[in-house]
């Protein structure tokens, strides 16, 4: 970039700032609701997969799959393009929400229910050995026990979603993206607003993932697991409690 | 304390039970009975049964034939249709009979997500329904007994093994059983931890009436609380009788083998 | 249904169908392309930061990181105007490749970190050479462990080459829209895409697991 270039740059940033930052905020707004469905969506589908029902497990499976397999990308455009042509038109935001939170809510269903199963069986166990009921031992016993589980997989579940949120921009949505590109086009096509683009995406990843650490540290001092900060928590975190679980033999 | 059961006055009874794993048989048509305040060891090789028996009373496991029976009425089981025939409990059925069964596990179980006083209230207040400071100092009283009162706000992670298993102790009596089942409770002890561990569960033998059950090779204990003491092998009682007879003159050549082989 | 909506035409969906399977080439060619890609570059990326120094390691560390938590359809962007004149395809391919190594990067490395530590002493007792530890010992078992992370993630990568269409390569979805907005035909064309997709995607998907299962045991 020429000198000149620069200054044409810097004092149409100057100008767009106020933009720029609207663009930020509806990219903060996207990922906070497509993560708040997302999260529903994922334990909704991740108890049910794990239903004593085979109807209801087959279904939640099902689902899990389809909103997998048919790509984010189309999933957003099919809600945007082709589904007015069934008579229904959301709002384009609504259709970023909507997608993000199922596409990655089928993505957090693995996750919920592999941090269940994850639990050792001993657990449930002296559970029932004082009388808990299903509801009971899922809510008091097992789910604290596998959230520390699923805490580090949903930090990256969160940045993707994060990442995936530009998506808006090419359904008319004014997001951070968006807004930038016409901070580009304003000063002649340079790539230094991408450049700034990506730093912005950088740091915003940077918050989400070290809130994220915040809250896998405290859900680990929780369950008295000793960590580094941050530190690559997988299920085997969790085995500081003794060893559970005898396989059919018994004494 | 009788050591030889009254009809109707039998606080477990198995009937004829039998458990499968796949093609391994476990138990085989074992007669079974416990009156109400017996207190009964049973010891015999791994692989006898002895646990299965402990983990089908808690219901962490089903009966593959046979009922079993808990104060005198189906436990395993429930009467169903007009004519009572019996048909494999339900929830329903379990629940409320359940409770009055804790037992103490091999690797204590603790929830690694509450303090031990939370650990040992979880139970009275959110299954008996008690409320907080009631569920607390009965948690206290025990946490007292079982020596342990200045831990209270500990993390059972931060506890010695013995530690840990005294805490499961007073989580189990917290709900104020009527019949104990003790699961091999001092196998994952490392050996000079044992001890304090045995000795609570001494106390709580002299100074309640509860029924207990209990699995384990530490044969001094077994003849310290023993009422009865069973022999089990190949998932069928072999012999039993009191302490003394069983453990000093046992009739059978493969309980003189294994009560030598462990002492 | 609204009456403002037409229903399912199936005269559009035979019309799109073919369309939208010719952008399929286009969209497996990226794939294989871009895992390719991704594949030798992650493990480069990975090995820097194994086997270098600390120094080294930093180096390729940080923009591996930078590159990883942030959006590929901004680096498309990025590159399309900072790399003017390369072929669409050849620049996606690249971009998504890289955006993916910084993925498979972390993969492997958790593979190597598997790879117990008496293998490496058995390595040195035999007086090994480096080249011949990493290549005959560490990695064959370290790749082994990871084959179904690097699987879900092929299939990850599959499902993201619509990216593409937004630096205008022609592939599946490129097809499906522009058949879409010509013909008035959203519903039938985009419908069709998301079941080439799920199609395509689920049985790769099951393939993984299968393999899962059996290098779990």
């Amino acid at each position: 970039m020429t000198d000149s270039g620069t200054a044409v740059f810097l004092s149409e940033l100057g100008r767009a700032l106020p933009a720029i930052g609207e663009g930020l905020l509806v990219t903060l707004e996207a990922t906070a609701l497509g993560a708040a469905l997302a999260l529903l969506v994922a334990f909704a589908l991740g108890l049910a997969s794990r239903s004593r029902l085979l109807v209801v497990r087959g279904a939640a499976r099902a689902v899990v799959e389809f909103l997998r397999g048919t790509s984010l990308y189309v999933q957003l455009f099919w809600l945007f393009f082709a589904l007015p042509m069934l008579g229904f038109r959301l709002d384009p935001m609504a259709c970023g929400v909507l997608a993000f939170g199922l596409n990655y809510g089928a993505y957090g269903a693995e996750v919920v229910r592999g941090a269940i199963a994850a639990v050792p069986a001993a657990q449930t166990e002296a559970a029932i050995a004082l009388g808990m009921g299903p509801v009971l031992r899922l809510r008091r016993v097992v789910l604290p026990q596998a959230y520390a589980l699923m805490v580090p997989p949903f930090k990256n579940l969160l940045i993707q979603l994060l990442k995936a949120t530009p998506l808006l921009s090419l359904v008319t949505v004014a997001d951070l993206t968006f807004r930038i590109d016409q901070l580009r086009s304003a000063t002649g096509g340079t790539a230094a607003a991408y450049l700034l683009l990506l730093l912005l995406y950088f740091a915003l990843a940077a918050l989400l993932g070290a809130g994220m650490n915040a809250l896998e540290r405290r859900a680990k001092a929780r369950l008295g697991v000793v960590s580094g900060p941050g530190g690559r928590g997988g299920p085997r975190a969790v085995r500081a409690v003794p060893r559970a679980g005898r396989a059919g033999g018994g004494a | 304390m009788p050591s030889d059961h009254v009809p109707g006055a039998e606080k477990v009874r198995f009937d004829r039970v039998t458990k499968r794993f796949g093609d391994q048989t476990v138990l085989d048509g074992l007669d079974l009975t416990v009156a109400p305040g017996e207190r009964v060891t049973l010891i015999g090789p791994s692989g006898s049964g002895k646990t299965t028996i402990l983990r089908l009373l808690m219901t962490l496991e089903r009966v593959t034939d046979g009922v079993v029976h808990v104060d005198g009425e189906p436990f395993s089981h429930m009467p169903s249709g007009p004519g009572g025939a019996l048909v494999p409990a339900d929830e329903r059925h379990l629940a409320p009979r359940r409770r009055r069964i804790g037992m103490v596990f091999q690797q204590f179980n603790l929830f690694p997500h509450m303090s031990v006083l939370a650990n040992v209230v979880e139970a009275p207040r959110h299954v008996l329904g008690l409320d907080g400071d009631e569920a607390a100092a009965r948690a206290r009283d025990l946490l007292g007994l079982v020596g342990l009162a200045d831990k209270e706000d500990a993390h059972p992670t931060r506890l010695s093994g013995g530690q840990q298993q005294r805490v499961a102790i007073a989580r189990a009596l917290a709900m104020r059983p009527e019949l104990l089942l003790l699961d091999e409770v001092t196998s994952a002890l490392d050996p000079e931890l044992v001890a304090e561990v045995l000795d609570v569960l001494r106390d709580v033998a002299d100074s309640t009436d509860i029924t207990m059950l209990c699995v384990t090779h530490e044969m001094g204990f077994a003849r310290d609380i023993s009422d009865r003491i069973l022999m089990f092998d190949g998932g069928r009682v072999l012999e039993s009788g009191p302490p003394e007879r069983l453990l000093d003159a046992p009739e059978h050549e493969r309980t003189q083998a294994f009560v030598r082989s462990i002492t | 249904m609204g009456g403002a909506g037409s229903m399912w035409d199936m005269e559009a969906a035979r019309a799109a169908l073919p369309v939208v399977l010719s952008g399929f080439g286009i969209t497996l060619l990226a794939t294989v392309l871009g895992f390719a890609v991704a594949a030798v570059a992650g493990l480069a990326i990975a090995l820097l930061q194994r086997s270098g120094g600390r120094r080294l390691a930093l180096a390729v560390g940080a923009p591996a990181a930078f590159v990883r938590s942030t959006p590929v359809m901004v680096q498309l962007f990025a590159a399309w105007v900072l790399v003017p004149g390369l072929d669409p395809l050849v620049l996606g391919v690249l971009v998504l490749g890289l955006h993916y190594a910084t993925y498979l990067s972390e993969v492997y490395r958790a593979g190597i970190d598997a790879v117990p530590k008496g293998q490496w002493e058995a390595c040195t007792a035999l007086s090994l050479p480096r080249r011949r530890v990493w290549r005959a010992v560490v990695l064959p078992q370290a790749v082994r462990k990871v084959l179904p992370a690097l699987g879900n993630y092929a299939v990850s990568l599959f499902k993201e080459t619509p990216f593409l269409s937004v630096i205008t390569v022609n592939e599946m979805v490129h097809e499906a829209s522009a058949f879409g907005s010509t013909h008035f035909a959203y519903l039938e064309s985009f419908t069709l895409a998301a079941a080439v997709f799920l199609l395509a995607s689920w049985p790769t998907s099951l393939l993984v697991r299968r393999l899962e299962a059996r290098l779990a045991q």
